[in-house]
Order: structure tokens, then C-alpha cells, then sequence
């Protein structure tokens, strides 16, 4: 994904910014971009906006961070990722859900279409499904 | 107080024993009901022969004897229950209330959450799409009830498979199945014997929820598939595929679908035909509940007997 050097200094005469406050510029260029962005492209909007002149690896690290973080959603596009913001109603879904979960008997009142399942359950929901499928019919 | 104070303490091991063979067979509405109600049955009869217990103890201490006028060596006589074990019960009696007050906080806040976020949610539709990649599909209790389900989710499925999923998420809000279980886990929270019975109504909603969705399908089948390929979305992927799994047939199945987790165990349902009433078992749970909670009675009467002859006696 990275092909030039890491270059973490911002340029000459560009002050400092606590990491935070880079990664709030990254999720507002990608949701005022409106379709998914590479980091090259988040790179050249930053520009743009005459904010920060950062390496294309300072944007990939911030963009993995947020990535890892859960707040963007990644898609492959040719050789690079393109990352959109999560949704406040997706990340509300997953949230939700941990949050009435908690406790498995005692707090669940949700009902999921189906529970998590182990590597032997796996194993055997294949061998139901695929004895099914080699039915003829 | 005779013996049977204990009857109904060891009905709900019976009961624990025979929850997951009577929800794999009964008809999954009819096992809900069943189930439910043998937890709140049972949770109550063992409350009660906790107190029974109990009281039997207090009126033994001398205090409460000269206070109620009991003759004690009558009560010490007449009452086959050690000392010992009163004050256990007693113990149990309070962890039981301790516990059951714990389950009811917690249930009543996440039901108080669920009927929030349903509330906050976009007024009209009862799908609520969220966009995202995760795979995720649920029902949130409210007024009106959702139905959450994620847009990877709708993509991968196709219309079919949307239906059934969408159907057996209605089935769990329209059939209040979250009522059940809370009832149910409250129960167990009373007794803990009775865990694997609450357990197993979580299970029998989730069949029923599932029958609902063959009816309005009219394909269990697709049921059967649509929740295998939801459930290996999130599944880890084998790292790799073993040769000697490949080849077991139906027979070596249904002897791991024992110790099967409830995926596989509603797939295989789901292939089979559907279940029928079952008389005889419905008779046996019919009879259990009637031993505890005649014993219960019995014993009852016998304390109060007990304690009305220890008085004249004084």
C-alpha cells in the first residue's frame, strides 16, 4: 500500500498537531467526501484544504488506526483500500447489540437470527447443509 | 414436617435433566409454554420448601418458641428437618432473593434499553437497514418492536432468504418470545438447578421462531439453509478442511448433534419433518410439576400441623 518512504515530519513551517486531532481532520474529509477514498485521495483533499501537507504513510498509518478503531470500513479498490466513515447507525447496530448482550443470561433481551457458533458446530452445519445439498431435489 | 420438604428441591435436577430431549421433541410453541411454566412451578414450589424450612427452624429457637407458645420438644421430635439443614435453607433462601433481584435489574434495564433505542429509531418501518459491513440481525424488543438487520446481511441473502430471515425475526417480536426467557432466567435465578431448563426455553423460542418462518415460507429448507449461511458468514473459516469429516455420514451425525451447539441443532430440525404433540412426554412434565408442588403442600400442612400440636402440647 505504502510505497514512498515514511516522511512523519508535516513540512516546513506547518505546526505540530496532537495525533487526534489529525485523525478528526481524516474522519471529516472522508465524511464530507461522500464516497469511499483512498488514502491518496484523503492526502490531496487534506492538501486542499491547506491544512496539512502529510506523507502518504502518515495518512495510511491514521487511516489503519481509525480502521482498527472501528470508525471507517475499508473496501478494496485495484491494489489500495478505500475507507469510508461508519456510519453512526452501523456502529450504533454493533453497540447496541454488545450492550444488551451483556451478561449473556441475565441482560439478553434481543433475539439474533443466529448465535455465534464454534469451529465444530462449523463443521457440522456443513455436513447438514452439504448432506442436504446432495440430495436430489 | 415430613420429608417431603425435600421433594421439591430435587424436582428441578429431573427437570434440568429432561429440558433439552423434551425441546428437541415437543412442537417448539407448545415446548416455550411448557418449559416456561415448569421454571416458574418449580422455582416456586423450591422457594416455598426453602421457607417451609426455614420457619421450621426459626420456630425451634427458643425465643420464637416461648413467643408462640410451642412446646419444643414436640417440635424437635415431630420434625424430621436437622437444625442444620434450616439454617442452610435459610442461607439459600436469601441468595435465591439476592440473585432474583440481581436478574430483574438486569433484564428490566436492558428491556427499559431495547424499548429506548426502538423508540429513537426512524418512525414508520419495522426494518431497520443500518449500512455496514458487519453481519448482524436481530430483534429489539419496543413499541413498535425492530427488526435490525444489517445491509451486507440483505446483499448476500437473496429475496427468498430475506424472507425467512425477516419472518423469523417478526415471529420473535409478534410471539414476545423475549418475555419467555426473561421469565424463565428469573426462574433459574431462584433455583439455579434450573438453569439448563431456562436455557433450553432460549432455545425453543428460537425454534419456534424458526417454524413460524417455514409457515410463512412455506419452506423449511430455505429456512434451514438461509440460517446455515448466515451463521458461516461469522463463522472462523477451517483452516483447512479434514479429510476424515468429509465422509461421516447421517449416523455419526445425529450422535454429535447431541453435543451440538443450537445452530446445528435448528438446521437439523429443519430438515426433519415437523414436530408433532407429543402426549406422553407432555404427561410426564404434567407429573413432575405435580409431585413438587404436592409435596410442597403436604409438607406445608404437616409443619402447620406440626406447630398447632407443639402449641397445645406447650
Amino acid at each position: 500500500m505504502s510505497d514512498e518512504e515514511p516522511a512523519r515530519d508535516t513540512g516546513p513551517g506547518t505546526p505540530r498537531r496532537p495525533p487526534g486531532a489529525l485523525e478528526a481532520e481524516v474522519m471529516d474529509v472522508l465524511r464530507a467526501a461522500g464516497a469511499p477514498l483512498s488514502p491518496g485521495q484523503v492526502r490531496e483533499r487534506l492538501a486542499a484544504r491547506q491544512l496539512e501537507e502529510l506523507s502518504y504513510s502518515t495518512v495510511v498509518t491514521i487511516v489503519s488506526r481509525l480502521h482498527a478503531k472501528g470508525l471507517l470500513e475499508r473496501e478494496r479498490t485495484g491494489r489500495a483500500f478505500a475507507y469510508r466513515p461508519v456510519d453512526d447507525a452501523s456502529l450504533a447496530a454493533s453497540q447496541m447489540r454488545q450492550a444488551l448482550q451483556a451478561g449473556t443470561d441475565h441482560g439478553a433481551v434481543l433475539s439474533r437470527f443466529v448465535s455465534g457458533l464454534s469451529g465444530r458446530d462449523a463443521r457440522l452445519l456443513r455436513q447438514l447443509l452439504g448432506e442436504d445439498e446432495d440430495q436430489p431435489g | 414436617m415430613s420429608a417431603l420438604v425435600y421433594l421439591p428441591l430435587l424436582v428441578p435436577v429431573l427437570a434440568a435433566a429432561a429440558a433439552r430431549p423434551l425441546a428437541a421433541r415437543l412442537e417448539p410453541r407448545l415446548a416455550t409454554w411448557l418449559l416456561t411454566a415448569t421454571t416458574v412451578a418449580l422455582a416456586a414450589f423450591s422457594t416455598a420448601a426453602l421457607a417451609l424450612m426455614t420457619a421450621s427452624a426459626l420456630a425451634r429457637s427458643p425465643l420464637l418458641a416461648a413467643l408462640g407458645d410451642y412446646s419444643q420438644p414436640v417440635l424437635r421430635r415431630g420434625d424430621p428437618v436437622p437444625a442444620l439443614a434450616g439454617m442452610a435453607a435459610a442461607l439459600l433462601l436469601t441468595a435465591a432473593a439476592v440473585a432474583v433481584a440481581v436478574v430483574i435489574r438486569a433484564r428490566a434495564r436492558a428491556l427499559a434499553e431495547s424499548y429506548r433505542r426502538a423508540a429513537s429509531m426512524a418512525p414508520g418501518g419495522r426494518v431497520v437497514v443500518v449500512p455496514g459491513h458487519s453481519i448482524e440481525a436481530y430483534a429489539l424488543p419496543g413499541s413498535p418492536g425492530r427488526i435490525v438487520v444489517s445491509g451486507r446481511l440483505l446483499d448476500v441473502l437473496n429475496d427468498r432468504g430475506r424472507a425467512a430471515l425477516l419472518a423469523h425475526e417478526h415471529a420473535h417480536l409478534a410471539g414476545r418470545h423475549h418475555l419467555f426467557t426473561s421469565v424463565a432466567h428469573l426462574a433459574a435465578a431462584a433455583n439455579p438447578l434450573l438453569l439448563p431448563v431456562a436455557r433450553a426455553v432460549d432455545y425453543t423460542v428460537e425454534r419456534w421462531a424458526d417454524e413460524r418462518a417455514a409457515a410463512i415460507t412455506g419452506d423449511r429448507r430455505l429456512v434451514a439453509s438461509t440460517i446455515g449461511q448466515v451463521a458461516l458468514l461469522t463463522a472462523p473459516r477451517p483452516a483447512r478442511p479434514r479429510a476424515t469429516l468429509a465422509i461421516t455420514g447421517a449416523r455419526g451425525l445425529s450422535v454429535s448433534l447431541a453435543w451440538a451447539g443450537p445452530v446445528p441443532r435448528r438446521v437439523a430440525a429443519l430438515l426433519a419433518p415437523p414436530p408433532r404433540r407429543q402426549l406422553t412426554l407432555l404427561a410426564i412434565v404434567a407429573i413432575l410439576i405435580l409431585t413438587a408442588g404436592a409435596s410442597a403442600v403436604e409438607a406445608a400442612r404437616d409443619l402447620h400441623a406440626l406447630l398447632e400440636f407443639a402449641q397445645t402440647a406447650g
